[in-house]
C-alpha cells in the first residue's frame, strides 16, 4: 500500500487568523481524513492500489466516481496543506516570478485571474495554478474534487497552487464571505514550496 | 409545453381551493418582518461549534401555502422576496439561529438578488420562472444557478415549520407507501440521496406528473427537477439544501446528522399542499 496520510505541516492553530484553528482540525482531521480512508477503501484490491495517484487521474474517466471523489480530496488536502505556510505571503521570486510575469503581465493581475477563478467557482470546488504540457502556466477551477491531474479537467496541467473554495474550508469563520477568504489566503502562500512545484512540473 | 398546462390547470384548481386565493399566496412583504431586519455583521470569531442558547419568541405561524402555485406564475421579475415564515431561532435545536439568518439573509437573498439581475431586460422578465426553469439550457448560467438558488430556498424555508416533524397523512401518505413501500422506505431513500450528493446541492421529493408516480432524486449546486437539464423531471414537493452552509454551523462535516435531524420539522401539511395542487385536484 503506497498512499499515506499526511501530518500537517504545521500546527492546527499556525495560520490563525486568516485560518482558523478549528477550521484547519477539522479539515485535517475530518474531512481529508475521510477522503484518504474511502480513497483507500476504493482502490483496495483492484489494479489501482499498486499506480500513483498521477497514473490514476490520468485514467480518472475510467475509474469508479469514488476514486475520482476521493482520490482528489486526498491528494487536493495534500497539496493545500504544503503550499499554505506561518510564514508565507508575499511574492515569488526567481524562474517562477518570471513565468508569471510572461503569462500573465504582472503578479497582480495574475491575482485578479486566480481570485475570479475561486469567487466564481459556483458550488464546492478548487482554484488553480497549474503547469500545462507545454511548460506555460494556466489560471483554471474545477467542481468538487477535481483536479488539472484528471483527464476530465478541461484544462490539463500539473497543479502548482491549489485554493480549496469548499465551503468547509471556510464556513466556521468567514461564512458566506468567500472573497475574504480568498483574500486571505494570500497571506499564507508558501511560495519557496510552490516554486519547488514548479521546477518539479517543467518538463 | 406539459407545465404550461400543468400551471394553468394548477391555477384554475388554486383559485377553487378555499385557502390558497391569490391575494393570499403573494400577501409577501418585502423586508419588514421581525426575521428580515437587518442582521448585524457576523462575527468572524464567533465560536461556531457551541449552539448559542437563544430565547426564540413564540414562533409566528403563517398559512402554509405561502408562495404556491399562483405565486410562481406571474412574470419572473415581479416576484417579491418572500418573507421568512418564522422567526431564525424558530427551528432551534435542529439548525440554529445564525445559520438561518445567514442561509436565509445572505445566501437566498443574493440569489433573488443575483437573479433579478440577470433576467432583467431579457424576455426572461416576463416569463414564469417554472417556464424559465423548463428552458433552463438555453439561457446564462448565472440565470440557472441564481435562479436555482432563489426557488430552491423558497420551497425550503416553507417546507420546514417549528411544529413540523411526524409523518405524512392523506393522499401524501398514501402515495408514499405505493412508491416506495412504507414511510421509513422512503426517508431512507431520501437520506441516501441527501448523503450521496458528493460537493453541494439538494435532495428532492418530486411528483412525476408524466406517470403520476413520486420519486427521490438529488440535484447539483442550485440545480432542482424542475430544469430541463434534470436527470429526472419533476415538480418538486419536499427540497433538502445539503450545501455545506445550510448545517456547517452546527454539524460540521456531520451531514448525515443534519438529514437525520431535518425529518423533525418537516412541515407535512405543506408537502401534501403541494402534492394536491401538483397532481390538480
Amino acid at each position: 500500500m503506497n498512499f499515506e496520510f499526511p501530518s500537517l505541516p504545521y500546527a492546527y492553530d499556525a495560520l490563525e487568523p486568516h485560518i482558523d484553528k478549528l477550521t484547519m482540525e477539522i479539515h485535517h482531521t475530518k474531512h481529508h481524513r475521510a477522503y484518504f480512508d474511502k480513497f483507500v477503501a476504493a482502490v483496495a484490491g483492484t489494479e489501482l492500489e499498486s499506480k500513483t495517484l498521477e497514473e490514476i487521474f490520468a485514467g480518472i474517466s475510467k475509474a469508479p466516481v469514488a476514486v475520482r471523489n476521493n482520490g482528489g480530496g486526498f491528494f487536493n488536502h495534500n497539496l493545500f496543506w504544503e503550499i499554505l505556510s506561518p510564514n508565507g505571503g508575499g511574492q515569488p521570486t526567481g524562474k517562477l516570478a518570471e513565468a508569471i510575469a510572461a503569462k500573465f503581465g504582472s503578479f497582480d493581475e495574475f491575482k485578479t485571474r486566480f481570485n475570479d477563478a475561486a469567487a466564481n467557482r459556483f458550488g464546492s470546488g478548487w482554484a488553480w495554478l497549474s503547469v500545462k504540457a507545454d511548460n506555460s502556466l494556466c489560471v483554471c477551477s474545477s467542481p468538487n474534487q477535481d483536479n488539472p491531474l484528471m483527464d476530465v479537467h478541461d484544462c490539463q496541467g500539473t497543479p502548482i497552487l491549489g485554493l480549496d473554495v469548499w465551503e468547509h474550508a471556510y464556513y466556521l469563520k468567514y461564512q458566506n464571505r468567500r472573497p475574504d477568504y480568498i483574500g486571505a489566503f494570500w497571506s499564507l502562500v508558501n511560495w519557496e514550496k510552490v516554486s519547488e512545484n514548479y521546477m518539479k512540473a517543467l518538463k | 409545453m406539459k407545465y404550461r398546462l400543468f400551471l394553468v390547470a394548477a391555477l384554475i384548481f388554486a383559485a377553487s381551493f378555499p385557502d390558497f386565493s391569490i391575494a393570499q399566496a403573494v400577501k409577501v412583504k418585502p423586508a419588514k418582518s421581525p426575521a428580515a431586519k437587518k442582521a448585524d455583521p457576523v462575527k468572524s470569531d464567533t465560536p461556531a461549534t457551541e449552539s448559542k442558547t437563544t430565547i426564540n419568541k413564540a414562533p409566528v405561524l403563517l398559512p402554509a401555502v405561502k408562495t404556491g402555485i399562483s405565486f410562481w406564475s406571474s412574470a419572473s421579475s415581479a416576484l417579491p422576496f418572500p418573507e421568512l415564515p418564522y422567526e431564525y431561532g424558530a427551528l432551534e435545536p435542529v439548525i440554529d439561529k445564525l445559520t438561518v439568518e445567514i442561509h436565509y439573509d445572505r445566501h437566498h437573498r443574493a440569489y433573488y438578488n443575483n437573479f433579478m439581475k440577470a433576467i432583467a431586460d431579457t424576455k426572461m422578465a416576463s416569463m414564469p420562472i417554472t417556464e424559465i426553469f423548463a428552458n433552463i439550457a438555453e439561457f446564462p448560467v448565472a440565470v440557472r444557478n441564481n435562479g436555482g438558488g432563489f426557488y430552491n430556498h423558497v420551497l425550503y424555508w416553507e417546507n420546514m415549520s417549528p411544529k413540523g416533524g411526524g409523518e405524512p397523512t392523506g393522499e401524501l401518505a398514501e402515495m408514499i407507501k405505493k412508491y416506495f413501500g412504507s414511510f421509513s422506505a422512503f426517508t431512507e431513500k431520501f437520506n441516501e440521496a441527501a448523503k450521496s450528493r458528493f460537493g453541494s446541492g439538494w435532495a428532492w421529493l418530486s411528483y412525476d406528473p408524466l406517470n403520476g408516480e413520486l420519486f427521490v432524486s438529488s440535484t447539483a449546486n442550485q440545480d432542482n427537477p424542475l430544469m430541463q437539464v434534470a436527470e429526472r423531471k419533476g415538480i418538486p414537493l419536499l427540497a433538502l439544501d445539503v450545501w455545506e452552509h445550510a448545517y456547517y454551523l452546527k454539524y460540521q462535516n456531520k451531514r448525515a446528522d443534519y438529514v437525520t435531524e431535518f425529518w423533525k420539522m418537516v412541515n407535512w401539511p405543506e408537502v401534501d399542499k403541494r402534492l394536491k395542487a401538483a397532481v390538480g385536484r
